[in-house]
């Protein structure tokens, strides 16, 4: 059964042509991230005095060009995208298996803890969750571990929604009446059967929060709340690239049009993934 | 249709209250005083500064002397912007965040809707597929990205409109702003539309108007219309709060004296008591729009209305 569910997902996935493009740019986008940098002899915190906020071109390498302290905008590009990648990531792992844990206690459980669980989150839900992360910055300062705490606690709602709902449906499978039957604990049960069961349709659903977040980390770093100098994310350099744009448009255009690219992407194919997963929506 | 409202009102106060107090309550045990700097203040001058924001008193004196004059409108005075109190802030910026984010926003919602039903009516044809491909395009690109793009187009390059700058009441000032502010809401507008509208049109009730030869246009703008906007309207919170969000980045990047250029200066110093006001006003605006929706839901969909 799971077999197949996987298998027609696939098939339904690779048929798509706006799948595979984005998918295919992706991957290369990971690719130039981790190992762009060797290819381009310029290091990330050089300053080359002779070639201040240069334009792009192949003298000395500066295929991006450079910045106002002269630094590759090729190689500090690539870094920052690194950066905004492992934020992704790890915030979207952060809001994973808090969305998987409460999701899965509110569906199983069920009645009046259910209730009380789900009206959380929706009073969440309904809050100005930025404003939330950006008031933590001003409580606690300005750290980078906070802000993969506070961005990830902000994408967990919408992941424990559909955990939950997937719970509630296993809840009544006969392997759960077994499990029930056997003598095992309510704890015991949500770990190993519920877990397990939810989590594939609910990692499709993750990867849709892959892009909000990092677009919210660069959101926050744009506006010198996130990321801190000498570190940069993309964020950061938008920032830097907006200020010089006049004289110096490229500043701006390279680190920009590499998240545009990546977010698109990964919107593209977090949708079409879902549409794979989801026959109901496949019109 | 009364006693629903008074239902939702009665949920959404006690929200607003939970969400002043853990504000509140988080400022006050945060490390660190409104009153560190660089160099340390000779302890009288502290011990003065303390008594004149009422820091000195106990907790709660201090939470209910929050509440209280939250209730009258003041938020307390700025502990950066000396001189000025958060809601003499709040005015000031108020007007112009809420003319861009108006416009915005009935920009969005008109444009978007219409997109969408365009979109729905060219089902699967090249129409379709380049509409919502650019609505991709419109939710993923970020408005920071989007406001220097478009600053560097039509400022710089065509010199068409000014790239950054506030001057009372000129509207050329306003445009790139609120264009950066429409795409997004715009484009999620034109998907939820588009969806719901595929949605509608496979319904029983549907079939049977155009079987009984019904013109599109009338099937469209009688029948099909009002359920398909229920999904619109359950947007309308998430969009104003997106719009409130882009706000933060477009006035910090054009210059305009919004609230949201306000908050984030006011994120980047530490004001607390600005930062506290501005999270207060912004959850007051969300959960007053939830309200909105609620009522528009109801009135939309009768079947809300009767079901308790």
């Amino acid at each position: 059964m799971t077999e197949t569910l996987w298998g027609t997902a696939r098939r339904r996935l690779l048929a798509n042509r706006g799948a595979r493009i984005s998918l295919g740019i992706i991957v290369a986008l990971v690719a130039l991230t981790v190992m762009g940098p060797w290819l381009n002899p310029n290091r990330v915190e050089t300053l080359d005095w002779s070639f201040v906020a240069a334009d792009p071109g192949f003298v000395h390498a500066h295929w991006f060009g450079t910045d106002r302290l002269g630094r590759d905008l090729y190689v500090r590009t690539l870094a920052g995208a690194r950066v905004s990648m492992i934020v992704g990531l790890v915030a979207s792992a952060v809001s994973l298996s808090l969305g998987l844990m409460y999701g899965a206690i509110a569906g199983y459980v069920g009645g009046r803890t259910d209730d009380v669980m789900m009206r959380i989150v929706e009073i969440l839900g309904g809050l100005p969750l930025i404003f939330f992360v950006i008031f933590l910055t001003v409580v606690f300062g300005r750290n980078e571990y906070l802000l993969f705490v506070s961005i990830g606690a902000v994408g967990w709602l919408t992941l424990a929604r559909i955990v939950r709902g997937q719970a509630l449906s296993i809840r009544r499978q006969e392997y759960i009446e077994a499990a029930i039957a056997s003598g095992a604990g309510t704890a015991r049960i949500i770990c190993t059967h519920v877990l397990p069961n939810v989590i594939g349709p609910v990692i499709v659903y993750a990867t849709l929060t892959v892009p909000q977040i990092i677009l919210l980390e660069s959101f926050l770093s744009f506006l010198g709340l996130g990321i801190q100098e000498p570190r940069a994310s993309l964020g950061t350099l938008i920032a830097e690239g907006a200020g010089e744009m006049e004289a110096a448009p490229w500043i701006l255009l390279a680190p920009g049009a590499f998240l545009t690219l990546l977010l698109v992407c990964l919107n593209i194919f977090g949708d079409r993934l879902r549409d794979a997963f989801d026959a109901g929506t496949r019109r | 249709m009364l006693r629903y409202f008074l239902k939702r009102l009665g949920g959404a106060i006690p929200t607003l209250f939970i969400i002043v107090t853990l504000s509140f309550l988080l400022i006050r045990i945060a490390p660190g005083g409104p009153f560190d700097q660089e160099k340390s203040l000779p302890p009288q001058i502290l011990a003065n500064l303390q008594s004149a924001y009422g820091l000195d008193q106990p907790l709660w004196v201090q939470y209910t002397r929050y509440l209280r004059s939250l209730l009258h409108g003041d938020f307390g005075p700025s502990f950066r912007y000396k001189d000025f109190t958060v809601t003499e802030l709040i005015g000031q910026g108020l007007p112009v965040t809420a003319e861009i984010g108006a416009a915005a926003l009935i920009l969005a919602l008109t444009l978007g809707m219409l997109v969408g039903i365009l979109a729905a009516l060219r089902h699967d044809r090249p129409a379709d597929y380049t509409l919502m491909t650019l609505a991709v395009a419109g939710i993923a690109v970020p408005s920071f990205v989007v406001l220097p793009l478009l600053g560097l187009l039509f400022g710089i390059y065509v010199h068409w409109l000014p790239v950054a700058g506030w001057e009372p009441g000129s509207m050329r000032h306003l445009i790139l702003p609120i264009v950066t502010l429409t795409l997004p809401p715009l484009a999620y507008v034109a998907r939820l539309t588009r969806a719901s509208f595929l949605d509608v049109l496979q319904r029983p009730f549907i079939r049977t108007a155009f079987a009984m030869g019904l013109p599109m246009r009338v099937v469209i703008l009688r029948h099909a219309l009002r359920p398909a906007l229920i999904p619109v309207a359950g947007y309308l919170a998430p969009a104003v709060a997106s719009i409130m969000t882009g706000s933060l980045v477009v006035e910090s990047i054009a210059g305009l004296p919004g609230v949201g250029r306000y908050l984030v200066q006011g994120a980047l110093n530490r004001d607390y008591t600005l930062v506290l006001g501005m999270v207060v006003l912004y959850s007051a605006i969300l959960v007053g729009m939830g309200l909105l929706v609620d009522l528009l839901y109801a009135w939309l969909d009768p079947r809300i209305r009767f079901e308790r």
